[in-house]
């Protein structure tokens, strides 16, 4: 039996108290496609960068193609055959897909000649991998799926036998994660050994040979992917059987409250992110909007909630209440939203849903520091503040329930429930909200979960914005798909399931419901 | 948890940070082959010794609290104004222009009116390079900077071409009129039975330099638009978010910081020469920055630094008069404060962060 | 204005413009590699001093020079430990070494030589000397025909005007700038190091992940800032004029950060930006207010012009200047 390509025995590693990984010891074979599942937090990236030579492992060893090897920093991994294509692409934007190639895998102190080698090696890679890219295209000239193909040019091009793709397909639209994965398919079959770390279960089950599945900085499991099922693998990821079941009764359909007709959204780069969708959002039930990250539902809730005023180009009609709301000029922006009685769970709470740095007490205010209610004359009320923050925190139960700490002091579950209170205790008549759980734990999950189905019930509109399609199911009343900026269809989410779901959001439009 | 309590960040750090200067400053003098607890004792004494040497070192920090301020508001804000200078130049010859061609026939409304004057040209030169950061993006420090360089030659211009009076050799305008001297420390603390140093230039702006500092405070922590401006210096984005208009907040707060840096010439130009000259600014605007750095951007601090500073750049000119030591030293301290408390602020911040997080460890 | 006039100003431009260019493309090895730099002013007047005062010690200029181009990489180490080492604030480093060296070369010069802050005139040997291309009209010519040489050189043609004013009779240092330019051009765009230099000024994480040091990368960038610094100090001082005076770099290193942004840190346009700025300073300096058939253009707006044309350029009216991406951040590693 031959080597295989990587041996991780006992490797951990602690940031200060947290134990990011702990005792982890996989092996992989040559020429096969392993998958790393687990939850956000769990640890995958932390051992990635440890086999990549970005953070050195307290504990454990690493063993290459049957080899014990050190790997200290990425000089080291790339000498040790290893690739590594990041999430976020570390490309040079306004070099050359060559010379992005070539740095730092110069063959002298002459550029030219390095440069016109490279060009005959890319075109052999091109043809043997089916790989093309033109050399001579600027990075900031190419999509992302052409930025990823040279992210795994690069790799080849150091002569790299193992793979490692760090949530390749979050920023790709489907037809390019197809692509990718035939890529990924030709590179195996080439004998490349492939490690793709991914939350995503389709891509385990559907490319994987063995995978892996991590949870808390543990490796709980790993298996041959033919002999195993997503619900197994689920379970393992979560540790309890839990198929996020919300408690709602059915809803009660009110009178319109969102009307949103062929709305288009072009953004300040002139790319057109909304193509002229039409949705509503009644009194007392829950829209939720499905798709891939980047299919423009971002867009959407940044228009509806009034942080793209400035930006780009907005047109077709938006009413709230039957009476239209202005898109650009006065009355378009945050602000003027939250006055109209529309509340905003933004989708990245510690960019804009929270000032980090401020104290508990002053992120409740956040948005809607001028009310009245908070202001005493030309001042500030403070102490009204942090008299209504310790009231908040007692009803959504933030722990700890301290109002001087700082927002960042606060975990990611605590953190989202500081937004959510602050926005959802303001009864607002249509809630916004975008990844509601996203790096939340699932206590917090819960609760927050119930707070929503409650706003409904209330005879709130509520318009839901998820890249998880178990809750987009579990939560929605109504489910509409977004794909390419435009919207692929809708259904009541009781007469649909993840299968025709995943498939709209693949971009293959369903029959009118 | 914060790595540390905030005592340690905000007495501690300052503190070590000082003392380093300190240090490093003690050096320099030895290095020149001079004594320095000699010359730090001629200092104490030629700055704070005497009721003359107070009155300087008061009229110095009054000086340095508006610019100071100035720099602290848009620094909480995220913004580098690094143009206190000119924007100081300009608010002298606001007060110049409203002094000279106005008729003022008492101190209080000469007060009144050349702070308007200064505010509103220093403001204003602010508002050019606070407009093409808000709107086009043109990053403040430099366009700040070019406008140090344009203010001095606008001055120059002013002063040449317009305002010196004929005959006249230096560039410098006429005397203001007699009724716009404003009383000085000496003329308020005289009713009171108080003998106050009668040549000490220090004067009834310092005064406003206190409310400055209260209004300062209250506006950054106290305002829905302080709120506001921290928010912008904390995260950009999310301001897009609570509906804050950046354009908006930077416009204000580099408008208030330019007013603040004018404001400073009704003590500098009015208060004491009482004329407008080419170099009545010297430099503290610059120092601005070495006060909101050591005062960590909060107006006590500010207020503390800047009697520091007021404190050496009195001691300093005593220092050259009793030593061979020239006031150059206290440029040399001014950038050794800037380093420490500014730029290696990490160097001293990250052992005594360590040193924290080890005793708890200990303790827990 | 007769033709010879005009080669004297364009000739006092060439000299004016050293400086800058030295420190200009000091500047935009820094930048371009994402340390921003507004400590170009303090390198240039401490390498001054330095240079001027161990010339005038020593007697020889080579001594000088090398001592101004060690003094000016001390605070290239000390902006490099403060914005690289420990990720400080670059412009706040930057102004801290603008302070520093203008106390410290006054507080120097004044223990070592007693005379207000300044050096000694330097005299010859101390200075760099300006070299006489062969067949041009110089001092060699004048002393063995025994005239005046102002007057030799205005019976002489236009070409030989040209020659011998104006590219005639430079120091050494004045040529070697030039030759920077053609150098950093190459060594930007023709070498290894340059692309990663580029590189790590647009993205740091690339170059890191791809298994070169950022640090280094960028502690070799400003070395080599201060290295060009020391020498346009050491020109000032020692080939312009003859011995340090207090401030004499008087705002050059922000011209030069003028310029550099006019040039939208591109090396060859950089000289350029720095010629047409030594031309308003030699213009300046020549003419003091300009009579434009009745409008007079006061001296002091040409002292200002390179500022206004440089935030009309900021301003994006004229052309957009985009700064390296990375620049002014310090790096940290992140996944």
């Amino acid at each position: 039996m031959t080597a295989p390509a990587i041996q991780l025995k006992g490797i951990s590693k602690a940031f200060g108290p947290v134990q990011a990984n702990k005792d982890i010891s996989i092996s992989v074979a040559p020429g096969s496609i392993h998958g790393i599942i687990g939850e956000n937090g769990a640890g995958k990236s932390t051992l990635m960068s440890i086999l990549y030579g970005f953070y050195k492992a307290d504990k454990g060893e690493i063993w290459i193609k049957g080899n014990r090897t050190e790997i200290p920093d990425s000089q080291a991994a790339i000498a040790a055959g290893i690739g590594m294509v990041f999430q976020h692409f570390k490309l040079v934007e306004n070099f050359t897909v060559l010379e992005n190639i070539v740095l730092g895998a110069e063959d002298s102190g002459m550029l030219m000649p390095s440069l016109s080698r490279a060009r005959k090696e890319l075109k052999a890679l091109e043809e043997e991998y089916e790989l093309y890219v033109d050399p001579d295209a600027r990075i900031d000239e190419i999509g992302v799926g052409m930025q990823q193909r040279v992210e795994i040019l690069k790799a080849l091009y150091r002569k790299a036998e193992i793979l490692i793709l760090d949530e390749p397909t979050g920023v790709l639209t489907p037809a390019e994660a197809d692509q990718l994965f035939r890529i990924l398919d030709r590179l195996r079959s080439e004998g490349k050994t492939i490690l793709l770390i991914t939350h995503k279960m389709r891509e385990i089950m559907e490319y994987t040979d063995t995978v892996s599945v991590m949870r808390r900085g543990e490796m709980t499991a790993t298996v041959k992917t033919a002999e195993t099922s997503p619900e197994e693998l689920a379970e393992l990821m979560v540790g309890r059987k839990v198929l996020l079941q919300v408690d709602k009764v059915p809803a009660k359909p009110g009178k319109p409250i969102l009307e949103i007709q062929n709305l288009s959204v072009t953004d300040s780069m002139g790319v057109e992110r909304v193509k002229g969708i039409d949705l509503q959002v009644r009194a007392g039930e829950i829209l939720g909007i499905a798709g891939v990250a980047g299919n423009g539902q971002s867009e959407l809730l940044e228009v509806l909630g009034g942080m793209r005023a400035d930006r780009g180009r907005i047109s077709g009609s938006v009413k709230l209440h039957g009476s239209e709301l202005p898109m650009t000029g006065a009355g378009s922006d945050a602000r003027a939203r939250r006055d109209a009685h529309i509340g905003h769970v933004p989708e990245d709470r510690q960019a804009e849903g929270l000032i980090m740095d401020f104290h508990a007490w002053e992120n409740v205010a956040f948005g809607y520091h001028r009310d009245p209610a908070y202001n005493a004359g030309l001042l500030m009320d403070n102490a009204a503040l942090r008299a209504d923050t310790e009231r908040k925190m007692e009803k959504f139960d933030v722990r700890p329930p301290l109002p001087w700490l700082a927002a960042k002091n606060f975990s990611g579950g605590n953190q989202q429930k500081i937004v959510v209170a602050r926005e959802i205790e303001r009864n607002p008549d249509l809630l916004l909200i975008g990844q509601p759980t996203r790096g939340v734990d699932i206590g917090a999950i819960e609760f927050i979960h119930q707070q929503i189905v409650e706003l409904r019930d209330a005879g709130k509109a509520i318009l839901l914005v998820s890249v998880e399609l178990e809750e987009i199911l579990s939560l929605s009343d109504r489910v509409a798909v977004m794909f390419d900026g435009k919207i692929m269809g809708e259904r009541a989410a009781d007469q649909t399931d993840e299968k025709e779901l995943g498939l709209m959001m693949a971009g293959v439009a369903g029959e009118a419901a | 948890m914060d790595k540390m309590p905030k005592w340690a960040d905000v007495v501690l750090i300052p503190v070590i940070s000082i003392l380093l200067a300190a240090l490093i400053s003690a050096l320099v003098i030895l290095a020149i082959g001079e004594n320095p607890v000699e010359a730090l004792n001629l200092m104490v004494n030629g700055a704070l010794g005497s009721t003359y040497g107070w009155g300087y070192t008061l009229y110095y920090a009054t000086n340095f609290m508006f610019t100071g301020l100035a720099v602290a508001v848009a620094a909480h804000a995220g913004l580098f104004n690094i143009g206190g200078e000119g924007q100081a130049m300009l608010g002298g010859l606001g007060v110049a222009l409203f002094c000279l061609y106005l008729p003022l026939p008492h101190w209080t409304i000469a007060l009144v009116v050349a702070a308007v004057g200064a505010g509103l040209f220093g403001a204003a030169w602010a508002a050019i390079p606070a407009y093409l950061q808000a709107k086009r993006g043109s990053h403040i420090v430099i366009t700040t900077i070019m406008f140090n360089f344009i203010a001095f030659s606008v001055l120059n211009y002013m002063l040449v071409e317009v305002l010196k009076p004929q005959g006249a050799m230096d560039p410098a305008s006429a005397k203001f009129p007699a009724a716009t001297h404003l009383p000085s420390l000496h003329d308020i603390l005289a009713p009171i039975g108080i003998e106050f140093s009668k040549s000490a230039p220090a004067n009834v702006t310092l005064f406003v330099a206190l409310a400055a500092c209260v209004f300062v405070w209250a506006l950054i922590w106290r305002t829905p638009l302080g709120y506001e401006i921290r928010a912008l210096g904390k995260s950009e984005p999310a301001t897009r978010y609570a509906g804050i208009s950046s354009v908006r907040i930077i416009m204000i707060t580099m408008l208030i910081s330019g007013a603040l840096c004018g404001l400073m010439a009704i003590n500098n130009v009015m208060g004491e020469a009482e004329r407008l000259v080419l170099n009545a600014t010297e430099g503290a605007g610059f120092i601005g920055i070495a006060v909101a750095l050591m005062g960590r951007n909060h107006p006590v601090g500010v207020f503390l630094a800047a009697i520091l500073f007021g404190f050496l750049y009195q001691g300093g000119a005593e220092l050259a008069l009793w030593s061979s030591i020239p006031t150059e030293l206290i440029v040399v301290i001014q950038a050794l404060v800037i380093l420490f408390t500014g730029a290696l602020d990490n160097m001293v911040r990250m052992p005594i962060e360590k040193l924290f997080l080890a005793f708890r460890k200990e303790k827990a | 204005m007769d033709f010879l006039t005009l080669v004297q100003v364009l000739d006092s431009t060439v000299r004016l413009a050293t400086p800058l260019l030295l420190a200009c493309l000091a500047g935009l090895f820094s930048e371009r590699a994402g340390i921003f730099d507004i400590g170009l002013e303090g390198k240039m007047l401490m390498a001054a001093f330095f240079s001027a005062a161990v010339a005038a010690i020593t007697g020889n200029v080579w001594f000088g020079l090398l001592a101004g181009i060690g003094s000016s990489l001390a605070l290239s180490g000390l902006h490099g430990a403060a914005s690289i080492t420990f990720r400080g604030n670059q412009l706040i480093s930057g102004v801290a070494i603008n302070f520093l060296a203008s106390g410290l070369t006054v507080l120097i010069a004044q223990s070592w030589f007693q005379q207000g802050g300044r050096t000694p005139s330097l005299l010859s040997g101390g200075r760099f000397e300006p070299i006489e291309l062969p067949f041009a009209i110089g001092p060699t010519e004048a002393a063995e025909t025994g005239r005046r040489l102002s007057d030799l050189l205005s019976e002489a043609n236009v070409l030989q005007q040209v020659y011998s004013e104006l590219i005639s009779g430079h120091s050494i240092i004045v040529y070697l700038a030039g030759l920077c330019v053609f150098l950093t051009w190459w060594v930007l765009f023709r070498t290894r190091f340059g692309l990663r230099l580029r590189a790590v000024g647009e993205n740091p994480a690339a170059v890191d992940t791809a298994g070169i040091s950022v640090i280094r990368l960028r502690f070799a960038a400003i070395a080599i800032c201060g290295v060009l610094c020391g020498i346009a100090g050491a020109y000032l001082a020692t080939g312009l004029q003859a011995g340090f005076v207090k401030e004499m770099t008087s705002g050059r290193g922000y011209i030069a950060l003028a310029a550099l942004i006019f040039a939208k840190w591109r090396p060859v346009a950089a000289l350029w930006a720095c010629l047409l700025f030594g031309l308003l300073q030699a213009i300046a300096l020549r003419f003091q207010n300009i009579d434009l058939g009745g409008f007079v253009v006061p001296v002091q707006f040409m002292e200002a012009l390179p500022y206004i044309l440089t935030v009309v350029i900021l301003a994006g009216f004229v052309g957009k200047a985009i700064p390296p991406k990375a620049g002014g951040q310090p790096y940290v590693k992140e996944r």
